[in-house]
């Protein structure tokens, strides 16, 4: 009981953060949307980093730890902890740099106006929500989740989604960015000390402290691996680092990059950004091992709940509950943003470019937002609700992969002066493409996959070891799809726009004219 | 000069994230409890911390903070 009281105090701080955000907002599409782009060094960065950690980074890591072991670190964190810092600190100032000059609000504002298209950046659009959604149901299923176990099943897993749903919603729609900021430096403080806070509760909590368990699961030839690589390829391994090219990608990251109030707010946030992925990830992914020994009856199908049962087991209750606060806070700092970034899109992108901003003015285009925030989170709900994969499988493969292949258009767009809207158009057609045809054989495969442990096995005998499965993902020549699609996007993006001609001199002057690229 | 030397950097640190030396091993527990391929990637993501803080230091994009001033502010 103490627990859920405990996380249902939190909520409600941040719902009344949304409220006296929304008594200092303006109303306008730049303040509600991006805060009248005022976002400070510190402020930037707690809420940038907010942005990127979902439920995934605290309840998937730990769960995929259980399963695989310590090789999900590498996989995920120190391969982000070094790509999406680059991506932030080459994309994310020129981004900030040409929504400053030329008042862009969105990725696909940009990229019209870059490449003198419209409907390329519609179709850009469609792709990028299609996307965005399971990202979107991805929080919401964690905050269930983390709601139903902490409070032993008082709280229903649909009841759990409903009020982290609520919450998010409420803060969003009427604090906008500047409430989503307010809440994720509270959010972001809260869950970089949940690792720390977790590890020394658990910690002292053993019998016999961490050695004696890691030397138990060492001594287990059944849990030797989880100490080791040795069931990861290292073309697994090694695909993993392109999926970070998503982040930037990411309509909600690329939106907050519009909203700093100065470029040197970057400078803060690309030297902590690896820091704080080490101080949330590194407790998650050790405690995820751990449990294998700490927590003997837990099922594999169990595993993503990894932390919370030992945070319930070995924590004292009123803090279990602020731990669970805690992951909470990743839940829904991240959520807040999806959400206010899809409503960022729909608004700027379709309703204020066919002309409704003409038509309903200035408010009317918040109104709209604000109706969008509402009918979103309310899809992403029912689907959270209907969905049976795991949180880490949905978000991978129709999120994350298809966000990293987006990234060579955004590259040739702030880079190349030669780059056309056919490059673009012949990119996205290959990202969904791709996308379809990797969902297509993970559906093809799923009954006859190899299981846990089993070598992978060939999908298709003529065509060799060039299609295969293991036990959770389709591999093209023992490489995740991630990387074809990406290779692919970019040289798509090159040959088409040799191909075609150039956007008008005076466009490509607006943009490479002035002054040549950093570095 | 500089930039090739700083897109060696970074390629080079980008390379050693395939430490497949670890691959195989979990001794020794680094601070007792840390296995080895565990510690290596933590302390990775300091190293790019610290390729940041280079990065910030000598290749930063000046240029950009160019809109800040009252001088070239972009017309509405």
């Amino acid at each position: 009981m103490i627990p859920v009281v405990v996380v249902l105090i939190y909520l409600a701080v941040i719902a009344v953060i949304g409220s006296v955000a929304f008594r200092r907002g303006r109303e306008n599409t730049e303040d509600f949307f991006l805060a009248s782009r005022s976002i400070g060094s510190m402020f930037f960065f707690l809420s940038i980093f907010a942005t990127n950690m979902t439920a995934f980074a605290i309840l998937g890591s730990s769960g995929q730890a259980f399963r695989q072991g310590i090789g999900i670190f590498g996989l995920m964190a120190s391969s982000s902890a070094l790509v999406i810092p680059l991506t932030i600190f080459f994309i994310g100032t020129r981004l900030w740099s040409i929504g400053k000059k030329f008042g862009h609000q969105t990725q696909v504002s940009f990229f019209r106006d870059r490449w003198e298209c419209s409907h390329i950046g519609t179709l850009i659009f469609i792709l990028t929500i299609c996307m965005l959604l399971p990202y979107m149901i991805v929080s919401l299923m964690g905050g269930g989740t983390v709601l139903r176990d902490i409070s032993g099943g008082m709280i229903s897993y649909p009841l759990g989604c409903a009020i982290v749903g609520l919450v998010v919603t409420l803060n969003v729609f009427l604090g906008g960015m500047r409430g989503t900021v307010w809440v994720n430096v509270l959010q972001t403080i809260m869950f970089l000390c949940f690792g720390a806070v977790a590890l020394m509760v658990i910690s002292s909590a053993l019998p016999g402290g961490f050695s004696d368990y890691i030397n138990k699961i060492a001594a287990n030839d059944k849990t030797r691996f989880l100490l080791t690589r040795e069931k990861m390829s290292p073309e697994y391994f090694w695909s993993y680092t392109l999926i970070p090219l998503s982040s930037i990608m990411f309509p909600h990251m690329a939106i907050m990059c519009f909203s700093a109030r100065k470029v040197t707010a970057f400078k803060r946030t690309v030297i902590l950004y690896p820091l704080a992925i080490m101080a949330i990830w590194l407790p998650c992914v050790f405690l995820g091992v751990l449990g294998h020994a700490a927590l003997p009856d837990l099922k594999p199908a169990e595993a993503d709940g990894v932390l919370l049962h030992m945070l319930t087991t070995y924590a004292p209750a009123w803090l279990a509950g602020l731990l669970g606060a805690g992951i909470i806070s990743a839940v829904m700092g991240s959520d807040t943003h999806q959400v206010l970034g899809a409503s960022t899109m729909f608004t700027k992108d379709i309703f204020v470019h066919y002309g409704g901003k003409e038509r309903f003015g200035e408010k009317g285009s918040v109104i709209l937002a604000r109706v969008f925030i509402l009918v979103i989170t309310a899809i992403a709900y029912w689907i959270a609700l209907i969905s049976t994969s795991s949180i880490f499988e949905l978000a991978v493969r129709f999120a994350f992969s298809g966000f990293a292949a987006m990234a060579p258009v955004m590259v040739a767009a702030l880079f190349w002066r030669r780059s056309t809207k056919w490059g673009a158009l012949a990119s996205t057609l290959w990202v969904a493409a791709t996308l379809f045809g990797s969902w297509y054989l993970q559906r093809l495969t799923e009954a006859t996959a190899p299981k846990p442990g089993q070598p992978a096995m060939v999908i298709f005998e003529s065509w060799g070891h060039l299609l295969e499965r293991n036990s959770a993902n389709v591999l093209v020549h023992g490489y995740l799809p991630v990387v074809p699609m990406v290779l692919g996007s970019a040289l798509i993006m090159i040959v088409f726009s040799v191909l075609t001609p150039p956007p008008s001199r005076a466009t490509v002057d607006k943009y490479f004219g002035a002054a040549p690229a950093g570095i | 000069m500089k930039k090739l030397l700083l897109f060696l950097l970074i390629a080079a640190v980008y390379a050693v994230h395939q430490d497949i030396w670890n691959w195989r091993k979990s001794d020794p527990l680094i601070l007792g409890f840390l296995p080895i391929g565990l510690a290596y990637h933590a302390a990775y993501t300091v190293v790019a911390a610290i390729l940041m803080a280079i990065l910030v230091k000598t290749a930063w994009p000046a240029h950009l903070e160019e809109p800040e001033t009252p001088a070239t502010k972009p017309k509405p």
